[in-house]
């Protein structure tokens, strides 16, 4: 054994001891345990995930019956609703609250918080991510950040209402719109804590991957999901803290008259003296994290399809290093598309052409992918698990919405579609649905080694199909909306002409909202009652590979009992010619295997003895 | 009061919820599929991604066609006419992908269902196979991406010469717009100069300002290059012409453009919807506050004879104006507009135009 790892585990030892001692506070509050850190990041997403689709259905209610009377909801929104109307401005600060939930509370911190934290330690053979610490420190700022942005929601002028992009003036400005005020403010703030959490996270997962993997656990033998953590974390580290500046010069110039983002205003009856800054530049930073932070609710949730798709097909992933390959170019691409945000912003046109260019590249290796996961399923031996479905919904949303992304990277038709509904169902299938599903997956999927018990099967697949069915009925009816020319964060059609069409598919699209939502409700029965209620799991229920699967039901702090297990192989030997079972962990030695191993495996059987024996 | 409504409809779902999965899991101990592998939900679950896949293109295709007659507003700028063709071939291409990829992925999951004995087949990799798929792709972009940018760089090179020039200013929460009157160039502009009358900031000491005129429609001529000079003098707004394909966002401190060509005038459009009351119009596209959904502004495309007698037949704003532009303006730039008509005298418009002549024989 080698020294490190004798220190590793004696450290393990003592914190076996402490495990009895740590005062509940430490133990589920302020915990260092990786486990519980993402348990935390689970739950709070969850709840995010309640608040922010919850407020979807209000502006939905208000787009598909904008004659309504909405008296009713005076009990919850109180003075948004004026005889009975929603307020213009509220409907943009829902608009805008329900993006910066989504995007930031749920599919970042929630996605990648929750597996990144659970899985990296399990999946690598840690004991703990690198620093405990900071890890705790980590999640402690994301919930600061919440309540923050919480608190937001429930003052006299509003929670911010630029749409979640927050482009300067309109969020310079109170005189612009009143979310600009208190409640800009309070975003500003919530969003620098969270970016904090990002980067102390991110920080955390990079390191742990770098340097502390398990003997033999080559980074071509990591499991899809760590690449795709692996990846994540180093597009979160260099693309947040370029909205970290953005936010910055933002708060300079609301607080202190600085003019980066703002020039030639006058508004309310007076002109303002800023000059010299422009609003472009702030698109331009605001897109350089906007585009990969894309990525970074999207490539977990593939990560976490791939493991999930491979285990339940019974067949290795289909081109594993072409897997990795075209993560690590959708990640270098995911840097230098953003303006592909911005084609009619008034950016120079010819910057318009490059990013088409480079924007229609990221299609190549995004169509591998695709491409990846169909041919895994050919040929395998097939098993749907809840965690199957969505993983398989998954492939569909990231088929159907990335097609579309494709009409929208060129920027000649992009004139018409910008801003159009055609965006919302693009980005909402593509980004959110797509992300949405890897989570849910996630969760069924490891449920069992989170909490030692199983969820329920027959309730998952309601969930699903209910789910499945739902998000093509709200987003695949926006794209016939956009075709025809409808804006988005528009309070009501009624003033136009041209959208004057498709109020029978408003319509549709909220009833399918409201079902859909309420959906997830079976999901969070499920989810509650089998954590004290659920059938008890087994070690390895899904008969899967990879090192997670070797701990107890229930790892406690440290993870393995014992030694950590040593990696002899990657983690999709499944269905393999020759084997008794058709699965082969990660932690078994080819010398165990003769019967199934391939000639240069036999070759790696010396090595083995190496590894086992310690140099 | 309805508090208690709404937590008494979630107790009862959550009481069915918990009913319907007891007998649920009772159901399968009798039956014994929770100690088999793989129960008939497997199959079940085979056959609805099958018919989801099956049901679901047949409503695509079912709600497509008679859809079809709202998509993309008939295009009526030439540009527009290239872009929409552009965008149904791309679509062609992609709803090929969609369905095809598709099946694919619907079939294999449906056939390819768990069967008790049956292994699946280890095929970890093909690079034959995985170099095809991403040269065949790869092609396809390099094709959209070169018509893309073709498009592109003609739609946004410098307008030509010959262009008619009208401005478009973005407020909360309206549009205004100027044409340059009969010398055909605008008088300048600075943000400070705005108040409630002077919407836009005109430099009223700029004699080019004091024939530019501010109607309340765009009126264009049908065949002609137009460009459209966009700015705006609080938020980002964004100039959104549907029918033309024209978008471009209006910013502080940033003037932007975009020309076009009309290829169909309002009443030519009238006939050919049946519609007597069709306009084209303008809206905002750019999120700019409480008003943003009602930025409405109407182009009138006329043919070339009528559109001069309209630009001709426009008084100026600075005749309307007179009084405020005097009380404004630098003591050597008075002379440029006729002296304030005397408050008592008659008919104060007779005596505006009349004025008005004098002043430009006075120029020339």
């Amino acid at each position: 054994m080698s020294v490190a790892e004798s220190h590793l585990h004696d450290h393990h030892d003592d914190h076996e001891h402490d495990h009895h001692d740590l005062p509940w506070i430490k133990k589920y509050v302020f915990s260092e345990d990786h486990k519980v850190i993402a348990k935390q990041y689970l739950i709070s997403g969850i709840i995010w995930a309640i608040i922010g689709g919850g407020l979807s259905l209000l502006f939905r209610l208000q787009l598909a019956y904008p004659d309504a009377n909405f008296e009713w909801l005076k009990p919850i929104l109180g003075g948004w609703i004026q005889n009975g109307k929603l307020d213009p401005e509220f409907y943009l600060a829902l608009v805008t609250m329900h993006g910066t939930i989504m995007v930031f509370f749920v599919l970042t911190a929630g996605l990648s918080g929750t597996f990144s934290n659970f899985l990296i330690p399990l999946q690598i053979g840690a004991r703990d991510m690198a620093s405990g610490f900071l890890n705790m420190l980590s999640y402690w700022f994301f919930f600061v950040s919440g309540v923050i942005m919480l608190i937001s929601l429930f003052i006299e002028t509003g929670p911010a209402g630029g749409g979640w992009t927050v482009y300067p003036p309109l969020s310079a400005l109170p005189q612009a719109i009143s979310g600009s005020g208190l409640g800009m403010t309070l975003w500003l703030i919530s969003m620098a804590l969270f970016i904090v959490s990002t980067l102390l996270g991110g920080l955390n997962y990079i390191t742990t991957v770098i340097n502390l993997r398990t003997k033999g656990m080559s980074f071509l033998r990591m499991p899809l999901t760590i690449w795709a953590f692996f990846i994540t974390a180093i597009i979160g580290l260099l693309s947040f803290p370029v909205l970290f500046s953005a936010a910055l010069l933002l708060i300079f110039d609301r607080t202190f008259g600085t003019s980066f983002f703002l020039s030639d205003i006058y508004i309310a009856g007076q002109a303002l003296s800023f000059e010299g800054g422009s609003p472009v530049l702030f698109q331009h930073l605001f897109w350089f994290l906007g585009h990969p932070e894309v990525y970074i609710v999207l490539l977990p949730a593939l990560g976490i399809t791939s493991e999930i798709v491979a285990t339940n097909s019974r067949k290795p992933i289909f081109g594993y290093k072409a897997m990795i390959g075209s993560m690590l170019a959708i990640a270098f691409l995911s840097f230098i598309v953003w303006a592909h945000h911005m084609f009619i912003s008034g950016m120079n046109p010819f910057l318009g052409s490059i990013f088409m260019f480079l924007t229609l590249i990221i299609a190549v290796p995004s169509a591998v992918k695709a491409f990846n996961y169909i041919t895994t399923l050919w040929r395998g031996n097939i098993i749907f698990t809840p965690a199957m479905l969505f993983s398989i919904g998954l492939v569909s949303f990231f088929i159907s919405g990335g097609l579309t992304g494709i009409v929208l990277g060129n920027s000649a038709a992009d004139i018409q579609l910008h801003d159009t509904y055609f965006v919302v169902a693009h980005f909402h299938i593509v980004m959110g649905s797509a992300s949405f599903f890897g989570m849910l997956a996630g969760v069924y999927h490891w449920f069992p080694k989170m909490f030692g018990r199983m969820m329920d099967d027959k309730l998952g697949y309601l969930h699903f199909w209910i789910t499945f069915i739902g998000v093509y009925m709200v987003f695949f009816p926006m794209h016939y909306i956009g075709i025809a020319g409808f804006p988005r964060r528009y309070y009501s059609f009624t003033g136009f002409d041209f959208t004057q069409s498709f109020t029978d598919l408003s319509q549709i699209i909220t009833i399918a909202a409201i079902v859909t939502f309420a959906a997830q409700f079976i999901f969070l029965f499920n989810f509650l009652f089998s954590i004290f209620k659920g059938r008890r799991a087994t070690e390895n229920p899904w008969r899967s590979n990879t090192l997670e699967w070797t701990t107890p039901v229930e790892p406690g702090h440290g993870n393995w009992p014992g030694a950590i297990p040593t990696v002899y192989r990657w983690a999709y030997d499944y269905s393999k010619p020759g084997a008794e079972d058709d699965f082969i962990p990660q932690n078994v030695p080819f010398s165990e295997t003769k019967g199934s191993n391939f000639p240069h495996e036999n070759e790696q059987m010396v090595a083995e003895a190496g590894i086992t024996h310690g140099k | 009061m309805l508090g208690l409504y709404i937590s008494i409809a979630a107790v009862l779902i959550l009481a069915i919820l918990f009913l319907v999965f007891r007998i649920q899991t009772f159901i399968d101990i009798v039956r014994g599929a929770s100690t088999r592998r793989v129960g008939t939900s497997n199959k079940v679950n085979a056959f609805l991604l099958l018919a989801f896949f099956i049901v679901s293109t047949a409503l695509f295709i079912w709600y497509s066609v008679p859809a079809s007659k709202f998509f993309l507003p008939k295009a009526v700028s030439e540009h527009g006419v290239r872009t929409d063709q552009m965008f149904w071939i791309t679509m062609t291409i992609l709803i090929i992908a969609f369905i095809g990829t598709n099946i694919f992925l619907f079939s294999f999951v449906f056939k390819y269902q768990f069967k008790e004995g049956r292994k699946a087949y280890f095929y970890p990799d093909n690079h034959k196979l995985e170099i095809v798929w991403t040269v065949i792709p790869a092609i396809v972009m390099a094709i959209l991406v070169y018509f893309g940018w073709k498009e592109w760089s003609a739609i946004t090179r410098p307008a030509p010469e010959n262009a008619e020039v009208v401005e478009i200013m973005g407020k909360q929460f309206a549009w205004q717009v100027r044409y340059p009157g009969k010398d055909k160039k605008f008088g300048g502009y600075n943000y400070k100069l705005i108040d409630a009358t002077n919407e836009m900031g005109m430099n009223l000491n700029d004699p080019n300002t004091k024939d530019d005129f501010l109607p309340s429609e765009i009126h264009i001529p049908k065949g002609q290059p137009v460009l459209l000079k966009i700015r705006a003098r609080d938020v980002i707004h964004s100039v959104f012409a549907p029918h033309f394909r024209l978008k471009m966002d209006a910013v502080p401190g940033l003037p932007t453009k975009f020309w076009f060509t009309p290829t169909k005038t309002t009443q030519e459009m009238r006939e050919e919807l049946g519609n007597p009351k069709f306009n084209y119009e303008i809206a905002c596209t750019e999120v700019c506050g409480r008003g943003h959904f009602a930025m409405r502004y109407v182009i009138i495309v006329e043919e070339p004879e009528e559109y001069e007698a309209w630009y001709a037949a426009q008084k100026p704003w600075s005749e309307s104006n007179l009084e405020y532009i005097l009380s404004k303006v630098d003591e050597k730039s008075k002379g440029l507009y006729p002296a304030a008509p005397a408050p008592a005298s008659a008919p104060v418009s007779k005596a505006d135009t009349a004025t008005v002549a004098a002043a430009d024989t006075l120029q020339q």
